[in-house]
């Protein structure tokens, strides 16, 4: 291969990085943080590390055969796509451009996943209301939720109370 | 051998019920480590846990609560399946986490018996959520720190899913115990039944003991207060008294279960002992 390693691995990065998520596909896996390293060999092969949003999302094995193909398409046939677990994925890892597009597209962004602590030891129940989600439509941070849990493992429902507009929200992870 | 078990076995070779290698006897020849043990322990509440989820799919009271528990139960799937993995890698037998999950027996299964209980109404869901949860939360946060690599990754992990499972269960157990008569009457129930499947949580055995020694496993004990406390918080919360210390079941890590783990089996396993091999 005549470039420099640097720059074949920068242009692999960029090739895998605008593979589109499968289930939020306003982003890329490089907005969503779950593109996680990349590196390639003097020989040429490509290793991908990957990780999933959540643990059982039902993503990786469509986004694994994506990365296959996208790479396949420009000649790098030897391919090695891994899923890491540690460190754990978190809403923290979505880009300041993906959190635009998912609010452009209508799905409020996560907060600050540090405000939920994952230290060791008793951790107090919540049972009242979560920090503030602002409309993606109309801004208002006058919204509730309608349900922790929506239509993929990372996003709960939520309905704004000042322009009557449902929508999607990211949680923090 | 007692006369007993020497009978069953006869039983399991002139039908055939049990093939050759497989079962209770041949645990140590398939190399059942204390490390596989656990992991299966770990692997089977989440693997029972989420197929006993899947069945509210389309059955639950309101839309939300089907995509809520389906989600839960997706997730604890996605717990499940990296440990089965993992005990089959450590195992060495060349077991994958398929063979794992469709083709043990049910005496092969390690899971606690709370996970395997049914679904019964959506209260006795949700009190088996919360007894649940919030136990796996404080075992999960506390395995992050294991000397294991791969227990702690999953753990970490995990931890983050399941904080936000034992918000929905601590949310509708209030929700419906500081609810109506009929509510509060169905939760108050649910409590007491499901509360002598608490106990078995906090068991320590041999392997467990090892293992902890090792810097490998949780405690269980250690896990109790907190357990206690929450528990008692959202209880207390939801207008719902505690039942009294009493007698418990036990045995789902010995692989005795209740009547119960044989029919959720037959369901997750038909489709793979009928189509072996058989991919989406």
């Amino acid at each position: 291969m005549s470039a420099e390693p640097a720059a074949v691995v920068e242009a692999v990065r960029q090739l895998v990085g605008r593979v589109p998520d499968p289930e939020l596909p306003m982003l890329t896996i490089a907005d969503l943080g779950v593109l996680r390293a990349v590196s390639v060999d003097p020989d040429g092969h490509v290793e991908v590390t990957i990780t999933p949003t959540y643990s059982g999302c039902p993503a990786m094995d469509a986004i694994r055969a994506d990365v296959e193909a996208v790479l396949a398409d420009r000649g790098y046939s030897d391919v090695t796509v891994r899923t890491a677990l540690a460190p754990a994925w978190t809403t923290d890892w979505i880009t300041e451009a993906g959190r635009r597009a998912l609010a452009e597209h209508g799905i409020a962004p996560p907060g600050a996943a540090a405000a939920r602590p994952a230290h060791r030891g008793p951790v107090p129940i919540r049972l009242g209301r979560p920090e503030p989600v602002r409309c993606p439509r109309c801004g208002s941070p006058d919204t509730r939720e309608v349900s922790r849990f929506g239509s993929t493992a990372c996003q709960a429902l939520r309905a704004c109370n000042a322009c009557a507009e449902p929508f999607a929200h990211v949680k923090a992870l | 051998m007692s006369e007993r078990e020497g009978a069953q076995r006869e039983r399991g070779a002139t039908t055939a019920v049990r093939p050759e290698g497989r079962g209770l006897d041949s645990r140590e020849e398939r190399g059942m480590t204390d490390l596989v043990l656990y992991t299966l322990y770990l692997a089977d509440d989440a693997l029972v846990l989420a197929q006993r989820l899947g069945e509210w799919a389309a059955r639950a009271p309101e839309l939300e609560e089907d995509v809520a528990l389906a989600n839960i139960g997706l997730d604890l799937l996605g717990q499940a399946r990296p440990l089965l993995a993992y005990a089959g890698e450590v195992e060495g037998a060349g077991r994958g986490e398929d063979d794992l999950a469709y083709l043990r027996e049910e005496r092969d299964f390690r899971n606690c018996l709370l996970v395997e209980q049914p679904n019964g109404d959506f209260a006795a869901t949700v009190v088996r959520q919360l007894y649940f949860s919030t136990y796996q939360l404080g075992l999960y946060r506390a395995l992050a720190g294991s000397a294991d690599p791969t227990l702690a990754a999953v753990a970490a992990k995990a931890a983050k899913e399941v904080d936000y499972h034992r918000d929905h269960a601590a949310g509708w157990t209030v929700r419906l115990g500081d609810g109506t008569a009929e509510s509060h009457g169905r939760m108050q129930r649910a409590v007491e039944a499901l509360w002598p499947y608490t106990g078995e949580l906090f068991e320590a055995d041999d392997v467990l003991r090892r293992l902890v020694a090792a810097g490998i496993a949780v405690d269980p004990a250690e896990l109790r207060v907190d357990w206690d406390r929450e528990v008692g918080a959202v209880l207390a919360e939801a207008t719902l008294d505690r039942p009294e210390p009493g007698w418990q079941h036990t045995g789902g890590r010995r692989g005795v279960h209740t009547e119960q783990l044989g029919y959720l089996l037959a369901e997750l396993q038909y489709l793979h002992r009928l189509h072996p091999g058989a991919r989406w």
